[in-house]
C-alpha cells in the first residue's frame, strides 16, 4: 500500500511500486490533466509537484510519494474552480494552442513564481526550459509568466 | 457521398457557385436527418448542420473540422456569429460527427488544383470530379491551411447569414411588421417602432418553417463586428486548469478498458518474423501478447504495465531490399536519380520562355545543389486510439484531422457499415498532419477485435519517432542566369517527390523572363512519406530562398533589394518585404558574428516574409530575433494569426536547426527527444509579427504559412554573418569556419 496525499486529499493505493507516478495519477485516480510525453522526463508534459518541488512523474515511481503530497494541474485552481493567478495569466496571454504540454508548463511555472515572485528572463530560461511546447507558444509563456508576477 | 442531394444544402452555387455545401439544411423530415439525431439536443432546434441554437439562447457552431491547436474552431465560429449577430460571450462550438454530409470537398478541390480559378461554366464538371476524389478519399479532413479561407468564408459566413435572415424571417411573420424593420444583435431581435423584442432562441423551432435562403447577404469588411477582432479563444479556458480532454484521456463510462503497447518493424516494409514473449507474459497485469503480423500488441490492464511488457519482448523480422540502406546511401540514389533524368527528362512543371537558351547565353551562371533530411512530426500527444465494438456498432474515440477516414477504417476491422460506426472526437494534442492519418484506428480495432473488448492503444514516444511516416528527405538542384547587369534572366530548377500542393517549388511572382521547374517521382524513398506542416512547402522554401540569395551574392547586389527588384508585378509580396525590411532595420550595422538574413514565401494563399537577427559567436547559430510580416488577405483574427506566425516559425526553426531523421540499416536512428531535439524556451528567439490585411477577398490559410521562410531566413543569416552558404539542414552540427 502506498499512502499519499493528492491535491491535499489523502488516499491509499494498493498499486505496483515502481508505477510511475504518472500513470497512478492517471489511470488509478483518473485525473488526466497530466499528460504523457516521452516516458523519459525529456519533454515535460508529465510535471507535477511532489512536495512543492517540479517533478517529472513519467519516470518516479510512485514509492518515492510515500508519505508525501503531490500536486496536479487539478490541484492548481482552488475547489470552487477559480483559476490561479498563473491560470489567469495563460488565458489573459492566450497561451495554448493544442494545450497538451500546458499543464506541465503551468505546474513549471506555478513552482518559479512560488519561489522567484520576480523572475528574469534567465530564471525563466532555467525553470521551463525542461518543458517542449511543439506548437511554439514559449515567447506567450514568457510573457504569462511576467504577467503572473506583476499581478 | 452519394447521399447529397440538393435538398440538403442551402445556397448551392452562393459559393462562388463550387459545390461546397454551405449549411447543410436540416429539418424535420429532411433527407439527412441523420445529422440532426447527430446534433440536436433536448429542447433544441437544429436550423442547420453549421448553426445550433439552445433553448439558453446559446448559439453552437458546428464545423466539418477538427482543430489540432491552431484556433480555427474558434476562428470559424467567430466568422458565423458575425454574419448572425450571435452574442460572442454565449457562443459554443464544435466538431461536426463524422458524417458523410460533413465531407470537406472544397478542400479536397484546393488542394488537387491549388490557386487553379476555375472559370464558372467548367465548374459542375470539375466539382463532379473533385466531389468523386473526395469521396474515396474519405475526405473530413483538417489541413492544407483550408479551415478559415475555405469552410469559414464559404461555409460558416453563409450558414451563419442564412440562419439569421431566417431568424428575422419568422420574428416578421409572428410581429407582422417588415422583415427590413427587424435588426439584430447579441442574439436577440428587436423591432423598434414596436418596442418588441426577442431572444433567438424563442424563434429558433419558427424559423427551421422559414424558406432556406436562396442567397444569403453576406457583411462587408465595413460591418464586420467579430470578424477582424482578436476575439479570446473558446478552448482556452479548459486548457490551462486540466479539464481539456484529449485523445489519450478517453474513457468509456460504464466500461473497464484494457491498454495495449505495440511494437512495429523498425524497417517499413518488414513484418513480424517471431515473438519471444516468455517473460512479457508472466509480467503483472499482462493479459495478451498478440503477434498481428504488421505488429505486436501487448494488452495489460494498464498503460505502463503494458510498455514494460512490451519492452520485455524479443521480436525478429523478415528482411526487406532497404535492410542494408543508410543516410549517404539514400543521397547517393537520389543524386542517380536526378542524373538519370539529366537535362531533359522529368516531369515539367513550368516552361516559360526557353530556360536554357537563356542560361547558356547568361553573363554570370549560378548553380546549386540542396537537401533536407527526414522529419518527424513528434506532436506532443503520442499516438494513441481508443475502440470499443458493442451492440453491432463501432465506438472510435480519437483526436484526428479525419474523422471519416477513422470511420472507414474502423468499420473495415469490424465489417460493418461505417454508418455503425460512431466516431468520439477529442482534442489533438499537435497534429501537424500527422493526425490525418488513420491506421492508427486500424491498429487499435485489430486489438479490440483480438480480445474482444474496449481497448485503449497508446505508442510509446519511440514508436511515434520512429515508426512513423515522415516529411520526405529530397534534394534539389538549381540553374540561373543572369545578365551583365546582375539582372536574372533564368531559372533553372529539377527536384526529387512532387507531392502537395502542386505549385510548392514555383515562383510566378519573381520577374525572371524564363523559368523551368521539373520534378523526378522515380526514386526509392525508404520510409514512408506524410503531410508535416506545410507539406513541400517546407523544404522548398528552403531551396529557393536560399538560392535566391545565392543569386543576389552573385549579382554583387543586397539580397533583400534583389528581391525587391523582382518584384515589380507582384506588389502584395513587394509591400510584405518592404514592412518586413522597415521592422528589422535592415541594412543598420549589426554586431561582429551577427548577420540578417531575409526570406519571402507564399504558400496556402498566405504570403509570408521574415527576418531572422542570428548570432554566430559560438560557431552554431543563435537566433535572437525573427520579424515576420504576414499579408493573408484578410486576418479574421489578428492575435490568433499572429499566435500561429510565432508557433509556425518555432516549428520550422525546430527543424531547420536540429531536425533529422536519418536512416541506417534501412531503419530510423533517432527515438525519442533526447536525439531528436526540440526548441526549447531558452534558444526560442524573440518574435516580432505584423499583418497586412491586402486583399480581403482572397483569403489565405493561417497553420502553416509561418512555417517555410524562417529556415532559409536563418540560412542566409548564417551566411551574413559568416560567408559560408549552408546547403542542407539541419544547420546545428554543421562547420561555418571559412
Amino acid at each position: 500500500m502506498i499512502n499519499m496525499k493528492i491535491n491535499g486529499k489523502p488516499v491509499s493505493l494498493d498499486v505496483d511500486p515502481d508505477m510511475p507516478i504518472l500513470w497512478v495519477v492517471r489511470e488509478e485516480l483518473g485525473m488526466n490533466g497530466t499528460k504523457f510525453g516521452c516516458g523519459i522526463a525529456m519533454c515535460g508534459a508529465c510535471t507535477v509537484h511532489l512536495n512543492g518541488t517540479p517533478i517529472r512523474s513519467c519516470s518516479t515511481p510512485v514509492s518515492v510519494a510515500e508519505g508525501l503530497e503531490i500536486t496536479t494541474i487539478e490541484g492548481l485552481s482552488d475547489d470552487d474552480g477559480k483559476l490561479s493567478k498563473v491560470q489567469e495569466a495563460w488565458v489573459e496571454a492566450q497561451v495554448p494552442q493544442c494545450g497538451y504540454c500546458q499543464s506541465g508548463q503551468i505546474m513549471s511555472a506555478a513552482a518559479l513564481l512560488r519561489d522567484n515572485p520576480d523572475p528574469t528572463d534567465e530564471d525563466i530560461d532555467a525553470a521551463m526550459s525542461g518543458n517542449v511546447c511543439r506548437c511554439g507558444t514559449y515567447p506567450r509563456i514568457r510573457a504569462a509568466i511576467k504577467a503572473a508576477a506583476r499581478a | 457521398m452519394n447521399k447529397w442531394s440538393r435538398r440538403a444544402f442551402i445556397g448551392a452555387g452562393v459559393a462562388g457557385g463550387t459545390a461546397l455545401v454551405v449549411g447543410v439544411a436540416i429539418r424535420p423530415g429532411n433527407p439527412v436527418n441523420s445529422l440532426a439525431k447527430d446534433a440536436a439536443a433536448e429542447g433544441e432546434q437544429l436550423i442547420n448542420a453549421w448553426v445550433k441554437i439552445g433553448e439558453d439562447n446559446v448559439v453552437t457552431a458546428i464545423t466539418p473540422h477538427t482543430d489540432m491547436g491552431q484556433g480555427a474552431l474558434s476562428t470559424l465560429a467567430q466568422m458565423l456569429a458575425d454574419e448572425m449577430d450571435a452574442d460572442w460571450d454565449k457562443m459554443n462550438v464544435m466538431s461536426a460527427p463524422a458524417n458523410g454530409e460533413y465531407v470537406s470537398n472544397e478542400m479536397a478541390r484546393h488542394f488537387l488544383v491549388p490557386d487553379l480559378e476555375v472559370g464558372s461554366w467548367l465548374e459542375p464538371t470539375v466539382d463532379g470530379v473533385f466531389i468523386n476524389l473526395s469521396g474515396a478519399m474519405d475526405l473530413y479532413l483538417t489541413g492544407g491551411s483550408f479551415s478559415i479561407r475555405s469552410t469559414g468564408q464559404k461555409g460558416m459566413r453563409v450558414a451563419g447569414a442564412a440562419a439569421r435572415e431566417m431568424l428575422v424571417g419568422a420574428a416578421a411573420q409572428a410581429w407582422d411588421v417588415p422583415a427590413r424593420e427587424i435588426t439584430t444583435e447579441k442574439s436577440r431581435l428587436y423591432h423598434k417602432a414596436s418596442g418588441r423584442a426577442a431572444d433567438y432562441a424563442d424563434f429558433a423551432v419558427a424559423a427551421a418553417d422559414q424558406s432556406l435562403p436562396a442567397k444569403p447577404t453576406l457583411k462587408s469588411v465595413d460591418d464586420f463586428n467579430l470578424m477582424g477582432t482578436s476575439a479570446p479563444r473558446l478552448d482556452i479556458p479548459s486548457k490551462v486548469n486540466g479539464t481539456a480532454l484529449f485523445g489519450i484521456d478517453a474513457e468509456i463510462p460504464g466500461q473497464t478498458l484494457s491498454y495495449a503497447a505495440v511494437v512495429s518493424p523498425p524497417v517499413p516494409g518488414s513484418k513480424v518474423e517471431s515473438v519471444d514473449d516468455a517473460q512479457a507474459r508472466s509480467m503483472r497485469g499482462v493479459s495478451h501478447v498478440l503477434n498481428m503480423g504488421e505488429f505486436v500488441a501487448v494488452v495489460a490492464d494498464g498503460y505502463w504495465h503494458a510498455q514494460q511488457a512490451a519492452n520485455a519482448l524479443s521480436v525478429t523480422y523478415t528482411k526487406t531490399a532497404t535492410d542494408d540502406l543508410d543516410q549517404d546511401g539514400m543521397f547517393k540514389n537520389f543524386d542517380a536519380a536526378l542524373n538519370a533524368a539529366g537535362e531533359d527528362g522529368g516531369d515539367g512543371l513550368v516552361d516559360v520562355g526557353d530556360a536554357k537558351d537563356a542560361f547558356a547565353g547568361a553573363a554570370t551562371k549560378v548553380e546549386a545543389e540542396y537537401q533536407v533530411p527526414f522529419l518527424a512530426h513528434a506532436c506532443m500527444e503520442p499516438i494513441n486510439a481508443t475502440v470499443w465494438s458493442h451492440d453491432g456498432g463501432v465506438d472510435v474515440w480519437i483526436g484526428t484531422q479525419t474523422p471519416l477516414r477513422c470511420r472507414t477504417a474502423a468499420a473495415e476491422v469490424f465489417d460493418v457499415s461505417t454508418d455503425d460506426v460512431n466516431v468520439n472526437i477529442l482534442h489533438m494534442g499537435g497534429g501537424f498532419g500527422r493526425r490525418s492519418d488513420a491506421n492508427m484506428v486500424t491498429m487499435a480495432a485489430r486489438i479490440a477485435k483480438e480480445i474482444d473488448a474496449p481497448v485503449k492503444m497508446i505508442w510509446s514516444r519511440e514508436e511515434d519517432i520512429q515508426k512513423a511516416a515522415y516529411r520526405n528527405a529530397t534534394t534539389s538542384r538549381f540553374k540561373a542566369g543572369l545578365d551583365e547587369n546582375g539582372k536574372p534572366v533564368s531559372w533553372d530548377n529539377i527536384f526529387l517527390f512532387h507531392n502537395d500542393p502542386a505549385d510548392a517549388a514555383y515562383v510566378p511572382y519573381y520577374d525572371i523572363g524564363s523559368q523551368r521547374i521539373r520534378a523526378v517521382n522515380d526514386a526509392e524513398l525508404p520510409l514512408p512519406f506524410w503531410a508535416w506542416r506545410s507539406v513541400d512547402h517546407s523544404q522548398h522554401g528552403f531551396f529557393v530562398e536560399s538560392f535566391v540569395d545565392e543569386m543576389a551574392h552573385a549579382a554583387g547586389e543586397d539580397p533583400l533589394e534583389f528581391r525587391m527588384s523582382m518584384l515589380g508585378k507582384s506588389p502584395r509580396f513587394a509591400a510584405t518585404l518592404k514592412k518586413v525590411a522597415e521592422m528589422s532595420g535592415w541594412g543598420s550595422s549589426m554586431p561582429a558574428n551577427h548577420g540578417k538574413g531575409v526570406a519571402l514565401v507564399r504558400s496556402f494563399n498566405t504570403i509570408v516574409a521574415m527576418v531572422a537577427d542570428v548570432d554566430m559567436s559560438n560557431g552554431a547559430p543563435t537566433v535572437k530575433k525573427v520579424y515576420c510580416c504576414a499579408d493573408p488577405g484578410f486576418a479574421m483574427n489578428p492575435d490568433g494569426l499572429a499566435a500561429q506566425m510565432e508557433g509556425g516559425i518555432i516549428y520550422g526553426l525546430t527543424a531547420a536547426l536540429y531536425g533529422d531523421i536519418s536512416i541506417r540499416n534501412g531503419a530510423v536512428e533517432q527515438s525519442n527527444f533526447h536525439d531528436y531535439e526540440m526548441l526549447r524556451m531558452y534558444e526560442s528567439p524573440e518574435i516580432v509579427v505584423e499583418i497586412i490585411n491586402g486583399n480581403p477577398d482572397d483569403i489565405g490559410g493561417g497553420g502553416e504559412p509561418g512555417t517555410p521562410p524562417i529556415g532559409p531566413a536563418v540560412a542566409n543569416a548564417v551566411f551574413n554573418a559568416t560567408g559560408v552558404r549552408p546547403r542542407k539542414l539541419p544547420l546545428a552540427g554543421q562547420s561555418y569556419s571559412v
